[in-house]
């Protein structure tokens, strides 16, 4: 019964929980007080897990809560109901828009919407630049202005750009290079 | 599998593609939904062909302020479209596929993934890569999607509002949606949509 619940559990996050991946967390919160699976601790743990690994978030930390709660099936349930709700509205959607694309209303909705949506996008991008580029937390300790960029990332990161415009090849090439890097430099 | 009936055999080829074709994404996005993106752009849009940038991009605003994991919404979207429930459904089990396995290895044998050297340096690689790999994207589809001064307008006020300001994403969509009825062109909407489809749909046949 423990893993109806589970699925239970995870289906509500994923029909209520708007926004991605983050937005799971305060139903995690939530589920952990009620249910006693993982403490608060863990969860700070599965983010950090979750965001050093492939997949998005929110799929991350419903397997690894469902792992820790049930085993191997535990994980497989909990995702299954994390993506049910997702799968079943996204349906609904796409056949009322097939309905509705030639109406002039749905075409100014996503005249809007484009623009918006590589806005949010783009500040994605940039969230991880600074993640990635800035050590915002030694800059705070120390105040020195030279100390807040992490100058060997800028360098990977400026390389990655030029290959990337010139030599094309697939964006998977170069994450997997960019880990090499990383490991070969130690950054 | 039938090799006598070709329709049924490429119907079935089209779910398997869709499954692996997803599993290869979800096992590339790093770092959350955005930063499926610029792989998503090269798999789906330029190599298959499955769908176009801006329905992509329609997709992303959907997923953002519909429930659920915004990679889960887009994948069910690209995965429906192209081969109904079935290819919704096998497109999404395929972006977890990846996830379920690595997050399951780890919780059993890695209980400090995340505190391993090797693991952090890697991962400051990745992250240096995948910002560049996302800002590119945005930048590529910018020049398509930013077709006049009303969308640039509402592309710098979103992105602003999203570094800026705490408040969820759901609304800026929201409002985005409203400002698009209050602010698109009236003269010649349709026209304008059709050109930008085919536009982006020539663009993306050539190269």
């Amino acid at each position: 019964m423990i893993l109806l619940r589970l699925f239970w559990e995870f289906f509500k996050t994923g029909l209520f929980a708007v926004g991605g991946g983050l937005a799971t967390l305060p139903f995690l919160y939530d589920m952990s007080a009620r249910t006693g699976w993982f403490t608060t601790e863990e969860i700070a743990d599965l983010l950090a897990v979750s965001e050093s690994t492939p997949g998005a978030i929110g799929i991350n930390m419903s397997t690894y809560a469902g792992v820790h709660t049930f085993g191997v099936i535990g994980g497989i349930i909990a995702t299954l109901g994390l993506i049910c709700p997702s799968i079943i509205v996204i349906i609904i959607i796409s056949n009322v828009l097939k309905k509705f694309q030639d109406s002039k209303l749905v075409q100014k909705i996503f005249y809007g919407l484009r623009p918006a949506s590589l806005g949010l996008i783009g500040a994605a991008g940039l969230g991880v630049a600074k993640i990635a580029l800035l050590k915002t937390d030694v800059f705070q300790e120390s105040g020195v202005l030279a100390q807040l960029f992490d100058w060997k990332c800028i360098i990977l990161a400026v390389c990655i750009f030029f290959v990337y415009r010139k030599l094309k090849h697939s964006p998977i090439f170069y994450i997997l290079a960019a880990a090499a890097v990383g490991i070969i430099f130690k950054l | 599998m039938g090799d006598s009936n070709v329709t049924r055999r490429s119907g079935k080829n089209q779910l398997l593609d869709l499954y692996l074709t997803f599993a290869k994404i979800g096992a590339t996005t790093i770092g959350g939904g955005y930063a499926m993106l610029p792989v998503l752009q090269d798999e789906i849009v330029t190599k298959r062909g499955w769908a176009t940038e801006s329905e992509i991009m329609d997709y992303y605003a959907i997923g953002q302020c519909t429930p659920g994991i915004i990679a889960v919404n887009t994948s069910t979207f690209i995965g429906y479209r192209k081969a109904g429930i079935l290819g919704g459904v096998l497109a999404t089990l395929g972006f977890v596929t990846p996830s379920i396995i690595i997050i399951t290895i780890i919780a059993f044998f890695l209980q400090n993934f995340a505190e391993y050297p090797v693991v952090q340096h890697a991962f400051n690689g990745i992250r240096a890569c995948v910002c560049v790999l996302i800002l590119d994207a945005v930048l590529k589809l910018g020049k398509k999607a930013l077709t006049d001064y009303r969308c640039v307008l509402i592309f710098v006020a979103v992105l602003a509002a999203a570094l800026f300001t705490p408040l969820s994403p759901v609304l800026f969509v929201i409002l985005a949606g409203v400002a698009g009825v209050i602010l698109m062109p009236r003269k010649k909407p349709e026209k304008t949509g059709d050109e930008k489809a085919s536009d982006a749909g020539g663009k993306e046949g050539t190269s």
